[in-house]
């Protein structure tokens, strides 16, 4: 019998405490004397009151509610879902780094300071970019530093007319909302029967008016740009810049980097890439890099060195300015270049090369059964099609719900637009053969079923704590917060 | 090579596997990619460490930091040092929370999304709004973005904000609104509070959003009496900057006219962690909905009738919306909200209605104190919630230092961000302070030549 879980405030019993606080210690006044009463609240604020026991209870219950790389397999595709490793938790909780504060004099935070120069300089060398700004919080803030530095750098040289980025149909939805945000129009360049960016579309686009395009490589299908020199020639030739949405960077570490690709700027997801994890939403981390002449446009500070004295470095007149409060989530930093100096150079190259060959595996397995609509060598990820399956009447949605019922997470479903019913599939290199071929055959078992029932299929899940929730119902009449009865 | 036990695979799984791909080696997988540009041999980066290396490195990094364990901590301005309950670390540390995705699948993500909601429900009842969102990457961000949604409500494009708004926000403001094309004024000070003078004079019907902090950057609780009719006689937004810690003591600012309330949410038991990962937090009136940017979860029912939650009004989110799209945020602060919950519910009704009154009361003792010094000078003369501007009788840089001898961590100098503050330092007391902490510091001051 599926139940409903308790809130925290359905829970909650007038009198019942979940904390201690010592006394206060120091001399009271009454609090009119502190603050006017007209700016005190009036009505006592009505949280929840629980004992520290039911709390932990009531949290350890939600958390069996949830699926995590720790629980299983989540071929979550384009979102990178390899194994967190367990030592990037302790060393980010090390009181020296989980304890700072910002505005501490530099002299007293010189091991953090160190630690953001030496992660500066192995992102450097991962992906051939001259400098690094850690500041972004997330790939798509990374996306709208990129896009500010890239404005910043055609205004310094008087060049105001250009008011458009280039993005491929196949882009992520953060890469065109990211443009609108920096006060840009976008213009979609379509693909060719290849899957890849349309060469000549491309041509026809790019004009004197062009910013910048922006450019996942591999793609979103999984696909890498084999026509990125032209690409890169055809942007470059008409002024623009070429911008690197790192997304899917875990296909090519060790192989081929952003900077020799002839990027401009390059944004990594550390949360994606390098191994820290995702925390049901966030906090994720997302550098950017760019090219020797991009260096002045950074937001400040950056980290330098002088005299063997790390320090924030503010001298930067043509700086956009700043995009976090203050140096981005360095915790999450802390954890990525834990991961970093763990794998090495070699082991980078290796988690990319496993997770290639452990999607093409994969891929190869499942076309036995699935369409897959672009059937060539793929790189950590591959997008197959359920249209037949839809037909039948159970979709790539149904098809997701299936694999709940067995255990996997699905992959990521209806993306990208440009495959109809789409099942993106990534597995990542910290999956095992035996996991990839389990897999497959829940996929081959899943299919069976749409052929005898598909009607069924598309009703389930029927072994999650919950049954199919009613997304329309919640978009109609949304219930966003509890209310007292 | 490094990694080797994050990496599953032997070499009899790669032979196998390459074979039933029908490739001869890895280097057919990588054929597609022009070998000219490809990487001749091996990256140059840092050798690789075993665990007990990296630990050890990263040790010794962490030990040349002096931190607010090791440090009386006296620093704020956004980022603040409250007692942790120990509870919260242990609820973030489940790992089916921690190494989640963004909740997709809602059938196996209820724990998530049933924490969010309950997350959003406790930012409703401490600001008296109507809806909050999951999560902005922190309050500078979440400031910037919740005046943005102002501009998209009333289709208007000039932002004010009180010089009371903390810097390190307003910076922000302006570098993304400089790109967008919005406007950006600067309301002066009275006192250290905004002139509502000034603003009335200000704002008018090109006004989309007026952005205020209170407690403000200085700690001071700034005048709310008549803010919101100047504001919305022009038809424009209230925005208002708050600590939630303030909170459960002072009057919600739904009740002084605000729209749309953003705020730093680290102080809900979050380490400062250098500022990040911090919890933007907004909430804003039901008729703001449509223009708020980030995930929301709602609550609905499942093919049984039971209740149960999924992520909800998409439509505004960059995924399904693209360039029309509210804001572009993807990945936000949920661990962190998750934390923050953790917090409030800890806490609870009276807990932190106690940790408010503490922040207050041990503030107004320092404040007492530290003003009847000597060469120190009250700045403002406003009532305060849990930090203060002093004058200093010589520069801040060299009163640090001197603290810092006696593991104490100052204040903050204001100069650099006012300059009309000279040797000026913002000091704060939260609940955690002891009253021989803070007579140590008072001792310090009051000793400093």
């Amino acid at each position: 019998m599926r139940k409903p879980k308790a809130l925290l405030f359905e829970m909650s019993r007038s009198g019942r405490l979940g904390y201690s606080l010592p006394d206060c210690d120091v001399p009271e006044k009454p609090l009119a004397e502190l603050i006017p009463e007209k700016h005190q609240r009036s009505e006592p604020l009505d949280l929840p009151e629980l004992s520290e026991g039911e709390i932990i209870r009531h949290f350890t219950e939600l958390s069996t509610r949830n699926f995590g790389v720790d629980t299983g397999f989540y071929p979550l595709g384009s979102c990178t879902m390899k194994y967190n490793p367990k030592v990037n938790e302790e060393t980010a909780a090390l009181s020296g780094f989980s304890l700072l504060h910002p505005c501490q004099p530099e002299e007293t935070v010189q091991g953090a300071l160190e630690l953001l120069y030496k992660m500066e300089q192995e992102l450097k060398e991962l992906t051939g970019m001259d400098r690094f700004t850690l500041q972004p919080a997330a790939g798509a803030h990374g996306e709208l530093t990129g896009l500010m530095v890239i404005q910043a750098y055609h205004h310094h040289r008087g060049d105001s007319k250009r008011n458009r980025v280039l993005i491929p149909l196949s882009a992520h939805g953060t890469n065109p909302a990211t443009v609108s945000m920096a006060g840009y129009e976008v213009v979609q360049v379509p693909c060719d029967e290849r899957g890849l960016v349309d060469l000549e579309a491309l041509k026809e686009a790019v004009d004197e008016n062009t910013s910048a395009l922006m450019l996942t490589n591999p793609s979103t299908l999984g696909l890498f740009e084999e026509d990125i020199v032209a690409i890169a020639r055809t942007v470059h030739e008409a002024g623009g810049l070429l911008y690197y949405d790192g997304a899917n960077m875990n296909a090519i570490m060790g192989y081929i980097r952003p900077g020799d690709m002839g990027f401009d700027v390059v944004h990594l997801n550390l949360h994606k890439t390098m191994s820290t994890p995702h925390g049901g939403g966030g906090p994720g981390s997302g550098p950017v890099g760019v090219k020797e002449r991009l260096i002045p446009f950074l937001p400040v500070p950056l980290v330098d060195n002088k005299n063997d004295q790390f320090f924030f470095n503010y001298d930067l007149p043509e700086s956009i300015g700043k995009m976090h409060s203050f140096y981005g989530n360095f915790g999450v930093v802390v954890k990525a270049y834990t991961y970093l100096r763990m794998m090495g150079a070699e082991g980078l190259k290796q988690a990319s090369g496993d997770a290639v060959l452990n999607a093409n595996y994969l891929m190869n397995l499942l076309k036995k059964n699935y369409w897959l609509p672009y059937d060539r060598i793929c790189k950590h990820e591959f997008v197959l099609s359920a249209k037949p399956e839809k037909k039948k009447g159970a979709g790539a949605g149904d098809i997701a719900k299936a694999l709940l019922d067995r255990g996997f997470h699905p992959p990521t479903v209806y993306f990208p637009l440009i495959v109809e019913d789409a099942l993106m599939i990534e597995p990542t290199e910290t999956e095992t053969k035996e996991t990839l071929d389990a897999f497959a055959e829940v996929m081959t078992e899943i299919a069976k079923d749409i052929d005898e029932d598909a009607e069924k299929v598309a009703h389930g899940p029927y072994n999650t704590v919950v049954g199919r929730l009613d997304e329309v119902q919640a978009a109609r009449n949304p219930v966003l917060r509890w209310e007292k009865k | 090579m490094g990694g080797k036990h994050y990496l599953p695979l032997t070499d009899e799984d790669r032979k196998e596997m390459l074979a039933a791909i029908g490739a001869r080696s890895m280097e057919d997988l990588f054929s597609d990619i022009p070998s000219e540009m490809r990487v001749k041999g091996k990256l140059a980066l840092s050798p690789a460490l075993s665990e007990s290396e990296a630990l050890k490195h990263l040790s010794e990094l962490a030990a040349k930091n002096r931190h607010t364990d090791s440090c009386v901590s006296f620093m704020g301005a956004g980022i603040y040092d409250h007692f942790i309950p120990s509870v919260v670390k242990h609820v973030i540390g489940r790992s089916e929370f921690c190494t989640s995705y963004t909740p997709y699948q809602p059938e196996v993500s209820q724990g998530i999304l049933q924490a969010i909601f309950e997350y959003q429900t406790m930012i409703c009842q401490l600001t008296g709004m109507d809806v909050a969102n999951a999560s902005m990457y922190d309050g500078g961000t979440a400031v910037t973005e919740g005046a943005i949604m102002g501009c998209g409500a009333t289709r208007r494009s000039k932002v004010l904000v009180s010089r009371s708004v903390s810097p390190f926000y307003r910076a922000i403001m302006a570098n993304y609104y400089d790109s967008r094309g919005l406007a950006l004024e600067e309301i002066p000070l009275k006192d250290g509070c905004t002139d509502l003078e000034e603003l009335a004079e200000m704002v008018d019907g090109e006004t989309a959003s007026v952005v205020v902090q209170q407690p403000n950057f200085f700690g001071l609780i700034e005048e709310t009496e008549g803010l919101a009719d100047l504001i919305h006689d022009q038809k424009a937004v209230l925005v208002v900057c708050a600590d939630p810690i303030s909170l459960p003591l002072l009057q919600p600012p739904s009740e002084y006219g605000a729209d749309i309330v953003v705020g730093e949410g680290q102080c809900l038991g979050v380490p400062s962690s250098f500022g990040g990962p911090a919890l933007g937090i907004i909430a804003a009136r039901q008729k703001f909905v449509r223009q708020m940017p980030g995930r929301i979860a709602g609550e609905t029912v499942d093919s049984e009738g039971n209740r149960g939650y999924v992520l909800t009004l998409q439509t505004r989110e960059q995924h399904i919306r693209r360039e029309k799209a509210a804001s572009n945020i993807c990945s936000n602060q949920a661990l962190v909200a998750l934390a923050a919950s953790v917090y409030m519910a800890t806490l609870g009704r009276q807990g932190m209605r106690e940790v408010a009154e503490q922040c207050i009361q041990k503030a107004a003792y320092a404040r007492e104190k530290i003003s009847a010094l000597k060469g120190y000078e009250e700045v403002f003369p406003g009532r305060c919630f849990k930090e203060f501007a002093v004058k200093v009788p010589g520069k801040p840089a060299n009163l640090n230092c001197a603290l810092l001898e006696k593991n104490i961590l100052g204040g903050v100098d204001l100069e650099p961000f006012y300059p009309e503050l000279k040797q000026t330092m913002l000091f704060t007391v939260t609940e955690k302070r002891t009253a021989e902490e803070i007579n140590t510091l008072v001792r310090e001051l009051e000793g400093w030549k």
